[in-house]
Order: C-alpha cells, then structure tokens, then sequence
C-alpha cells in the first residue's frame, strides 16, 4: 500500500511538470513578447534591450523557463502585469475565497448527491426513484448562470432574504457573511449532486445485482450492514468522480463567481485573461492545475486503500 | 444417520410452492414440495438445470424478490418459519439455517477480508466484541482445514485459490453453528479432486456438528457419495425420493432412470451412456398431467390427464408415476 502510494507520487512528477511546461508556454502563445507588447512604440531599443534583459528574456527559451519555475516554486510569480502587485498574494487571497464556496459547494452537492443516487437506487423504480432522477435532471442541465440569476431574483430582488452580490465586509458579524455564501453555495452544488447522484445510483444498482449482495441477506445481516458493503464496494468510481469535480469547483465557477461577483480564483482568471496579464494567468493556471494532479493522486490512494483490487 | 422416527425433525416442508407472477409471465417454478429431515441426516435434491432446486432453497431462506408468490409450510426446529417478518428472518439466516452457494465469489464481498466476513456475521448474530468474533473465525478457517489460516484471515477473497475460497465459505456457513445447511451445488464449479475434498469436509462437519443438510446438485456422482436420501426434482416437483441406495439402485421414475443411466457412477457400471431426448418443459406453460410426458418413452394416455398418483412401497420410496409399478417389475 506504502509503495503504491510512493509510485503514485512519482508519477505525478512528469504530469507536473508537463503542466507547468504549458503554463509556461502560455506567455509565447501571444505574438511577440510580453516586453514589446508593454512598451509604448516610442521607446528607445536600448531601453526595450534594457527591459528584456531585467525580465531575463534576452536568455535562451530553456533558461527562461528553468528560473521562471525555480521561481514559481518559492511561490514567486513576479508582479501582475497590470497593477504591478506581487501575483501571489492576489492569488493567495483568491483562491481563500474559492476554497471557501468549493469546500461548501462540494460538501453540500456530494451529500445530497449520495443521498438521492442511495435511495433512488434502494427503491429503484419507485417514486423516490423518479422523483431524484428528474432533479439530477434538472440540476445537469440547467445553466449554472440562469440558476444563479433565478434565485437571485427570487431571493434578493423579490424577497429581501440574501444578498445578492459579494463577499461581504470583513467588518460584518459571522452570521450576516454567511449569509453572502448561501446563493452562490447552492447554485455550485448542482452540478456536483446531478452528476454524483447518478453515478451513485447507477454503482449501487449495478451492486445490488451482483450474487453477494444476496448473500449478504443470506447470512442474516440487517439493513443497515448490508448498506454499509453496498457504501464500500460503491465508493471507488464516486470517489473518482468526487476529485474530478471538486477539482472543477476549485478552478473557481467564473461563470458563478462573475454573476455574485465573488472574487475567486474565477473571477481572477476571468480579469487576468481580459487584462492580458500573463503572470497572474500563468500563476493561476499552475496553481490550479497542481491541485488538480494532487487531488488524483489522493483520489488514487484513496480508491486503493478501499479497494484491494486496486493495488497492483 | 437416519435410525427411526423418535426425533422431532429439525425440518420439515410441506406442500412448498412459488410462482413468479410479473405482467404477463406466470412461471410456476416449484409445485408443491414436500420433505423432513432429521438432525445429521443429509438430503439431496437432485435435478437438472431449471428445474427449481435454487428457487427451493432461496424460498426455504425467505430470500426469493417480493414479487414472487411463495406458500406452503415450513417449520425449522418446530417453529414456523415461512412468512416470518424480516428482522426475525434475518436471525434465522446465518444462524440457525445458512446457506453455501455454487460460487464463492458469489457469496463473498470483494472488499472486506475473510476475517472480517466471518466475524460480522458472529457479530451480527451473537452480538460479541469484534476480537472475540476475530478469534472465533480464526478457529473455524482451522476448523475447514485451510493452512495457515493465521494469515488467511487478512486475505481478500481474490487472494485465495478457488479451493480455499469454498473453504471459506463453509466457514462462513458455519459460523453460527447452524441446524440446516443449505447447500447450492456447492462443488460443480470446482475440479474433481477437489469436489472431493470438499465432499469429505463436508460429511466430516456434519458428523462433529450433527446439523442436517439440503445439497442441491445436477451431479449424480456427488449425490451418490454425500447423502442419505435423494429426491428427484423435476419441474418443480419432487418425482422420487427414496434413499440413496434405492433411488441408485432401483429407480422407479422414469426420468431418474434416465438421469442415471445419462451419467457414469458406480451403481450403473457396464450399462451404456444414453441422453434423455428432449429439453426440460417451459415452467410458464406446464401440461397438465405428468410434466415429464413429452419426453417420456413410456408415455400413455392417462399420464397426460389430471393429477399423477403417487406410489409409494413399504420401503418408504416414492414416485410420482402412472406407470412406476410395472415399470420396475418389468
Ligand atoms: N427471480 C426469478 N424470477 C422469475 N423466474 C425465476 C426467478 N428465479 C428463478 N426463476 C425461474 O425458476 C425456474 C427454476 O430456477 P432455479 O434457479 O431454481 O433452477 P435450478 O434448478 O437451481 O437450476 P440450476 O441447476 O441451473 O441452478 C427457472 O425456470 C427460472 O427461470
Ligand atoms: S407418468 Fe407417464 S409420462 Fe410421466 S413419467 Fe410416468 S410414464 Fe412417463
Ligand atoms: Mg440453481
């Protein structure tokens, strides 16, 4: 089990930097370079040569590229393009914000997720049955962008019971800043109880018609056994899809965070790309995308740890 | 072993029958089934694929889908047992009857350790501390003769031959020292040899337990070694039943004599391999009258109309045969 875990961890070293390769490549995918496009057409070549040298871009592209990650391993991403800030504090405090919705988001919409897919799966066929899969339905293909602007103008515009926008103030007391969460909370959670929810139910069916489960009965366990070896032989392909998902809700919704104008890892990314600031995209997107492997790796683990069948 | 009538019988069923009643299907898988057995007294209902040994034994468990329609009577140790609401049937299985199928993969989770299988079910029945229920499925992998069963217990089931996992689940069965043990052929997945093995294990369980077993198989040969009586099932219906050495020696119906004489086994020796013609009958659409008639050699008008009688000698044999008194004395 040990081993398996230190080989998943080696694996993932070639996938990290692979990402960062392409993240790093980014600054190339606009034509030209960075200093061109920064500088006033006026300038003088002495200091344009000037600049480039002081941002490193007059050394060969691999050098370039061996300081820039050296750098962005001790968490220096340099100065946003834009307002001359360090990257990683904006950065720092964004993806604070977006932890705080994916961690909700995600506790919310895999519990009512696992719930439905369980009990539609236990009366299969029956109302409850019905009833969850016409809401994971609805919850898949709804856009997130017209739920997020339907409650918001039934629970803010119409009724007065929620803000409608923003994180509040730092000021306010604890109990009026969770109010700010609800909305945004609710319309990420959706997705992830759609999705989860029918994968639950297509898992624990595909259990229950497995000889075992008929066993299980066999040997004079109660209900409640019997749910918890379904729960065990279910969890390894929801896990998998749990990290998949939270790994989307933590690249931040841009399109929540846009409408609640909840300044997150989305909306951040959303400016950086509008303002051309590379640093802070390039930050980003390497910050992201290295959760995202690190949360497969643990998803990986974990899947093995339950499943014996898994370790190889 | 079977010495005489002064014990009450552990089991008796009578008049068991299920029908599967779905939209516009009416299979009648078992038609009225009728035995007893005596504790350490083992029963063999012997039969071929389809013929409603599986429904039998799930329906004697309480285990069959709500829609299938099961009635009869059936008592275990005295009580009645069929229709027993659920929490009260959950105690009987596993506990004062258990079942042993066919693939242990079947009767096994994949993700929990044999140890851990076994010991639940002790937990669950005898409301014991997990490590006294541990030490307990210890003793009974040793007691199913697996080698090193120390280390067998932190095993997953995909971790163990196929012979070893068969012993597994006999130890599971067995775990709560049950008075009935149903056994769903539980050796034609496995390689002679070990059927066998497996074969003795069982008999010699039984005499250090004394609990009565039902060994449900379409094998003629393990039929022969393991019980003491047979019944011949056929459509869901008991056509013979009679001890062992009567049913091999002398059957009367003429489908087991078409059972035994399509299998080579020791009672037979020297008589030549033939097939019963035909396939077992559609359960949804049963004939009236004897539902082995079409593919009957000795066939006549009156097996084909009403109810078979059924024909008993004073050795305590049975067949359900128009013709079975003629036909053993010719
Ligand atoms: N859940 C069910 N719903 C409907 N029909 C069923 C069900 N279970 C079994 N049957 C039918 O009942 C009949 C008897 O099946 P059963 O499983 O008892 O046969 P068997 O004698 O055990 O055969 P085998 O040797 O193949 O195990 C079959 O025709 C089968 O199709
Ligand atoms: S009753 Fe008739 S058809 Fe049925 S087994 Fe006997 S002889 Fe054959
Ligand atoms: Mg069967």
């Amino acid at each position: 089990m040990l081993l398996f875990a230190l080989r998943r961890l080696l694996q993932a070293i070639p996938i990290l930097l692979g990402v960062s390769l392409v993240v790093f490549g980014l600054v190339h995918i606009v034509p030209g370079n960075p200093i061109d496009m920064l500088m006033p057409p006026e300038a003088s070549p002495e200091v344009i040569a000037q600049m480039k040298a002081a941002f490193g871009f007059d050394k060969p592209l691999y050098m370039q590229f061996l300081l820039w990650l050296l750098r962005a391993v001790q968490g220096d991403f340099g100065l946003s393009v834009f307002n001359a800030t360090p990257v990683w504090g904006q950065l720092l405090a964004a993806l604070e914000n977006t932890f705080v919705l994916a961690i909700l988001g995600a506790a919310l919409g895999f519990s009512m997720g696992i719930l439905c897919g369980m009990v539609s799966a236990l009366y299969h066929g029956r109302w409850p049955d019905k009833l969850f899969s016409a809401i994971a339905t609805v919850g898949v293909s709804l856009p997130h962008y017209w739920c997020a602007i339907v409650l918001v103008l039934v629970c803010a515009v119409l009724h007065d019971w929620l803000p409608a926008q923003g994180m509040g103030d730092d000021t306010l007391p604890l109990y009026e800043r969770l109010q700010y969460l609800v909305l945004p909370v609710i319309t990420l959670s959706l997705i992830p109880m759609g999705v989860i929810g029918r994968l639950v139910r297509a898992t624990v069916l595909d259990i229950l018609g497995q000889d075992f489960v008929g066993a299980l009965s066999a040997k004079g366990l109660t209900r409640w056994p019997v749910i918890r070896h379904i729960a065990k032989n279910a969890a390894p392909p929801v896990l998998a899809l749990m990290g998949l998902q939270f790994g989307y809700l933590l690249g931040g919704s841009i399109l929540v965070e846009t409408v609640f104008n909840w300044p997150g890892s989305g909306n951040l990314l959303n400016l950086a790309i509008f303002r051309r600031d590379i640093p802070v995209l390039q930050a980003t997107i390497l910050v992201l995308a290295t959760f995202f492997v690190l949360l497969n790796l643990l998803v990986d683990i974990a899947q093995a740890a339950i499943d014996p069948r898994i370790r190889r | 072993m079977p010495d005489g009538t002064m014990q009450p019988p552990v089991l008796r069923v009578e008049d068991l029958t299920v029908r599967f009643t779905r939209r516009n299907t009416d299979v009648a898988a078992v038609n009225g089934v009728d035995f007893s057995l005596q504790a350490g007294e083992t029963l063999t209902i012997l039969g071929e694929s389809g013929s409603g040994k599986s429904v039998s034994l799930k329906a004697l468990m309480g285990l069959l889908p709500a829609y299938a329609g099961v009635s009869g009577k059936v008592w275990l140790n005295g009580k009645e047992i069929l229709g027993l609401p659920a929490a009260a049937l959950a105690k009987l299985r596993g506990g004062a009857v258990s079942m042993i199928f066919q693939e242990p993969m079947a009767a096994l989770d994949p993700v929990y350790t044999i140890g851990e299988q076994i010991a639940e079910t002790i937990v669950q029945h005898e409301g014991c501390d997990n490590r006294t229920a541990m030490k307990r499925a210890l003793g009974l992998l040793e007691q199913v003769k697996i080698p090193s069963a120390e280390r067998r217990l932190k095993n997953f089931p995909h971790e163990m031959s196929g012979g070893m996992r068969h012993r597994a689940m006999i130890a599971l069965a067995l775990a709560c020292k049950p008075s009935v043990l149903l056994a769903d052929e539980p050796t034609t997945a496995l390689d002679v040899t070990v059927q066998i093995q497996i074969l003795l294990l069982l008999r010699q369980l039984q005499a250090e337990l004394g609990m009565a077993i039902v060994f449900v198989t379409h094998d003629v040969g393990a039929a022969a070694e393991i019980s003491d009586r047979i019944a011949v099932m056929y459509a869901g219906r008991f056509v013979e039943t009679g001890t062992t050495r009567q049913v091999m020696r002398e059957p009367m119906h003429p489908y087991t004599q078409g059972l035994l004489s399509s299998t080579v086994h020791g009672g037979m020796r020297g008589r030549a391999l033939e097939t019963i013609p035909g396939s077992p009958p559609n359960l949804a659409e049963l004939p009236p009258g004897c539902a082995f008639a079409p593919r009957c050699r000795y066939a006549v008008d009156a097996c084909r109309q009403g109810d078979i009688p059924v024909v008993t000698t004073e050795t305590g044999a049975m067949a359900r045969c128009v013709r079975a008194e003629e036909l053993v004395e010719a």
